[in-house]
C-alpha cells in the first residue's frame, strides 16, 4: 500500500518533469557530469592502484630485495680515461651468506646471478636471461609450475646442468615441441630442461621483477662455474667489463612486522662491508604502504573534485527548482485550496528534485561506466569498477536531490493559497 | 469545542460571529470584514453581493477555510474552526469543501482527468478508482469526451464545468463559488448556473459571490455587503428582467 503510494508519487513526479523535457534534461546535466566523472575517475584510479599494488604484492610483502647497482664513482671512473678497466661492484657471495645467517627473523634468502647468454636448441636460437639461483627462489617469488619441476637442492649440490624455463621463453625456443627432457645449449654448455614455470611480466615501481623476460633458471653453483663473475659487453666500439658476483639477494622475513627492522639491519651490515654504495635495498611492504598513501591522497583529491562538481550540479538543480516554484505559484495555490497540506507540497517538489538528480545520477553512471570501458578497450589500461564506486555516486546524487530540493520545496509550501490564486 | 456561544440550530452549517478581518498595509489598516454576524443553513443557496472592495472575497476565503479571522468566531458544522492550524484547515477543505473560481483555476499542464482527480490524490485514492470517479463526474458535467484534453483546449464554459466537477470530487458539504460566471458570456453563465442549481437541489449548500442580479436570482438568499459589513439580507426568489422575458415568451 505504502509502496504503491510512493510509486504513484514518483510516477506523477516523472509525468510533471516530462512536461518540460529539455529543461529537465538540462537541469540534470550537472549531476550527469558530476557522477559520470566521479565513476570514471574512481575506476581509472582504482585500476591503476590495483595494478601497482598487485605487482608490489607479487614481489612478496614479507620480502626484502637487495640489488647490485653501479655506484656513482664507479660510473664516472669508467666514463673517463680508463677504458679497459674492469669495474667491480655489487653484492658478493659472502654478503649472501651473512644476510642469510645473521638475522633472527629471516626465514630464507635466495641469491640471484643474472647474465644474458645466447641459447640454442638445434637451429633455433635466442638470447635468454640466465638466472643463477637456489631452490629458495621459487619459494620467495612463487611461480606456477606449468610442467616438470623447479630447481632442487640436489641440483645445487651436484652442480647438475639442469634448467627451468619460463613459459614464454620455452615457447620461443622450443616452439611446440615437448619441453621436458630437451637439451638446450647456453653458450656451448648443455642443459637439460627439467621444468617450465609461468611467465610474469611487469614492473613494480623501480623494482624489476626477476623473470619478466624470457628467463632460464639454473643452479647458482653451475652459473658460477660455467659463466664466472665477469661479463663483457660491446658498447659503441669499446668494451665494457664488469665483475659482479650477485645481482640480487631476495630475503624473506618471517613476519611482515619485522620487515622494516631487518631491512635496516641489512643496510647497516652492508654499509660495514662495502666501502662504496653499490647496492640498493627495496622493501615491497614500504612500497605497498607508499602506494596506499598515494591512493589515499588520490582519493582525497578525487573526492574534492567530485564534491565540487556534484555541488555545482546540485546548485543547478536548486536554481531551476526555485524558478519552477515561482512559475508554478498558481498551481501550488490551487493544490493548497483543494486541500493539499504543506507537507504534501514539500513531498511533491522534493520527489521531483530527487527524481531529477537520481535520473541524472543513473545517466552519469552509464557515462561513467562507458568511459573506463573505452579507456580499457583502446589503451589497454586497467580500470576497475567497484560496487562502492557505483553505489556511492548514486546515493550521493539522491542525497543531492534531497539536500538541494529541500529549500525550493519549503518555499513552495510557504506559498499563501489566497495570494497564489490571485497570481496571474 | 462547545463554548457559550455554540450553535443552537441543528440546520445551521456556517456561522460567523462578530467576524473581523483586518489587513495591515504599512501604517494603514484595511477593515475588509468589520464585524459580520451571519448564519447559513444546510442546503441553502446564498448569493453574496456588493460593490467592489466591500469584502465579499474576504468573507468567502474565511468561510472556505483558506484564511483566518483577525477576531471573532467561525463555526463550520458546529465546529469552531477559527483556531485550527494550517493542517487541520487543509483537511477540512479536502474533505468538506469545494471551490469554484472566477478564473477557473485549473492546472494547465494537467489533463481534464488529472485536474478532476486532484482532490482524490490528496485523499489517498488509488489510481484506478480515481479515474473511474473522474470519468463519472466529467460525464455529469457533460465533458465525458474531453477527459484527455488539456484545459487550454477547452472553452471558458467547459473549463468552468471541469472546475465544478473537480469541486464535486470529494463530495463536499458546501460549494464556494467566487464569481463563477464572471469570465463567461451570459448564455454560458446560465448553463453553469443550471449546474449549480442542480447541485443545490441535490442538497449541497452553495455560497456564491456575484455582481450580476441575473445570476444572483438563482440563489434563494442574497446577502448585500458594503464596506466590510452586512448591508441587508434578502430571502426568496425574485423576478429578473430575463425571467419576465422568458415568462412572456412562454405565454
Ligand atoms: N491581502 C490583502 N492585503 C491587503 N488588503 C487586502 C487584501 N485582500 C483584500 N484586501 C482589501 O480588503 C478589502 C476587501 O477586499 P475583497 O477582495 O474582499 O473585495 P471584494 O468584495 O471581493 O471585491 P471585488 O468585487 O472587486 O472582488 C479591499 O479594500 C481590499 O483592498
Ligand atoms: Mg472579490
Amino acid at each position: 500500500m505504502r509502496q504503491a503510494k510512493i510509486a504513484r508519487n514518483i510516477a506523477l513526479g516523472i509525468e510533471n518533469l516530462l512536461l518540460h523535457k529539455l529543461r529537465s534534461f538540462l537541469t540534470m546535466l550537472g549531476v550527469v557530469f558530476g557522477v559520470g566523472s566521479v565513476v570514471a575517475m574512481l575506476s581509472v584510479g582504482e585500476g591503476a592502484s590495483a595494478e601497482a599494488m598487485d605487482q608490489i604484492r607479487r614481489l612478496g610483502s614479507n620480502n626484502i630485495i637487495i640489488s647490485s647497482v653501479k655506484s656513482a664513482e664507479e660510473e664516472q671512473a669508467q666514463a673517463s680515461v680508463q677504458r679497459s678497466r674492469i669495474s667491480v661492484y655489487g653484492l658478493t657471495y659472502q654478503d649472501f651468506t651473512r644476510v642469510a645467517a645473521s638475522f633472527n627473523h629471516v626465514k630464507q634468502a635466495a641469491p640471484v646471478k643474472l647474465t644474458r647468454k645466447d641459447s640454442r636448441l638445434r637451429e633455433r636460437s635466442m638470447e635468454l636471461r640466465v638466472v643463477g639461483t637456489t631452490p629458495q627462489w621459487f619459494d620467495l617469488v612463487p611461480r606456477e609450475i606449468v610442467a616438470g619441476r623447479v630447481l632442487m637442492q640436489a641440483d645445487e649440490d651436484e652442480r647438475a646442468p639442469v634448467a627451468v624455463l619460463t613459459e614464454f621463453g620455452a615457447r620461443k625456443i622450443l616452439a611446440t615441441e615437448a619441453v621436458i627432457g630437451q637439451t638446450i645449449r647456453i653458450t656451448g654448455n648443455e642443459f637439460k630442461v627439467v621444468g617450465v614455470v609461468k611467465s610474469e611480466s611487469g614492473q613494480a615501481g623501480n623494482i624489476q621483477i626477476p623473470d619478466q623476460e624470457a628467463d632460464v633458471y639454473i643452479p647458482l653453483g653451475v652459473a658460477r662455474t660455467y659463466f664466472g663473475d665477469i661479463s663483457i659487453r660491446q658498447k659503441s666500439g669499446s668494451m665494457e667489463a664488469e665483475q659482479v658476483q650477485l645481482h640480487q639477494i631476495i630475503v624473506q622475513v618471517e613476519d611482515s612486522r619485522y620487515v622494516e627492522a631487518v631491512a635496516a639491519g641489512i643496510e647497516r651490515m652492508l654499509e660495514q662491508f662495502h666501502n662504496k654504495k653499490d647496492y640498493a635495498i627495496s622493501v615491497p611492504l614500504a612500497l605497498l604502504r607508499q602506494a596506499k598513501a598515494t591512493k589515499r591522497t588520490f582519493n582525497i583529491v578525487l573526492g574534492s573534485i567530485a564534491g565540487i562538481s556534484l555541488l555545482v550540479g546540485g546548485i543547478g538543480i536548486m536554481n531551476i527548482m526555485l524558478a519552477s516554484v515561482t512559475e508554478r505559484t498558481r498551481e501550488i495555490g490551487i493544490r493548497r485550496a483543494i486541500g493539499a497540506k504543506r507537507r504534501q507540497i514539500i513531498y511533491q517538489f522534493l520527489i521531483e528534485t530527487v527524481v531529477l538528480s537520481t535520473t541524472g545520477g543513473l545517466i552519469g553512471l552509464g557515462v561513467g561506466v562507458l568511459i573506463p570501458f573505452l579507456i580499457t578497450y583502446f589503451s589497454g589500461m586497467a580500470t576497475v569498477i567497484t560496487l562502492n564506486g557505483v553505489l556511492l555516486p548514486l546515493l550521493i546524487s539522491m542525497a543531492i536531490g534531497i539536500l538541494f530540493g529541500l529549500y525550493p520545496a519549503m518555499n513552495a509550501a510557504k506559498v499563501d493559497p489566497i495570494i497564489a490564486l490571485r497570481h496571474e | 469545542m462547545d463554548g457559550p456561544s455554540a450553535p443552537r440550530n441543528g440546520q445551521e452549517i456556517v456561522r460567523l460571529e462578530n467576524a473581523h478581518k483586518i489587513y495591515q498595509m504599512g501604517t494603514e489598516q484595511v477593515n475588509a470584514l468589520a464585524g459580520v454576524t451571519v448564519s447559513f443553513e444546510r442546503g441553502s443557496f446564498w448569493a453574496i453581493m456588493g460593490p467592489s472592495g466591500s469584502g465579499k472575497s474576504t468573507m468567502m476565503n474565511i468561510l472556505g477555510c483558506l484564511d483566518r479571522l483577525t477576531s471573532g468566531s467561525y463555526y463550520l458544522d458546529n465546529q469552531d474552526v477559527s483556531r485550527l492550524d494550517d493542517d487541520a484547515l487543509s483537511e477540512l477543505r479536502l474533505t468538506y469543501l469545494g471551490f469554484v473560481f472566477q478564473s477557473f483555476n485549473l492546472i494547465p499542464q494537467l489533463t481534464v482527468q488529472r485536474n478532476i482527480e486532484l482532490p482524490l490524490y490528496y485523499l489517498g485514492w488509488d489510481a484506478a478508482r480515481s479515474a473511474r470517479r473522474a470519468k463519472e463526474l466529467a460525464e455529469e458535467v457533460g465533458l465525458g469526451d474531453r477527459l484527455h484534453h488539456r484545459p487550454t483546449e477547452l472553452s471558458g464554459g467547459q473549463m468552468q464545468r471541469v472546475a465544478i466537477a473537480r469541486a464535486l470530487t470529494n463530495d463536499p458539504q458546501i460549494i464556494f463559488a467566487d464569481e463563477p460566471t464572471g469570465n463567461l458570456d451570459s448564455a454560458t453563465g446560465e448553463q453553469i448556473m443550471e449546474l449549480l442549481d442542480k447541485l443545490n437541489q441535490l442538497g449541497k449548500t452553495i455560497i456564491m459571490v456575484t455582481h450580476e442580479p441575473d445570476i444572483a436570482a438563482h440563489a434563494r438568499n442574497r446577502l448585500h455587503m458594503i464596506d466590510g459589513v452586512i448591508d441587508r439580507i434578502e430571502t426568496g426568489t425574485y423576478e429578473t428582467g430575463k425571467d419576465r422575458q422568458k415568462h412572456s415568451a412562454g405565454h
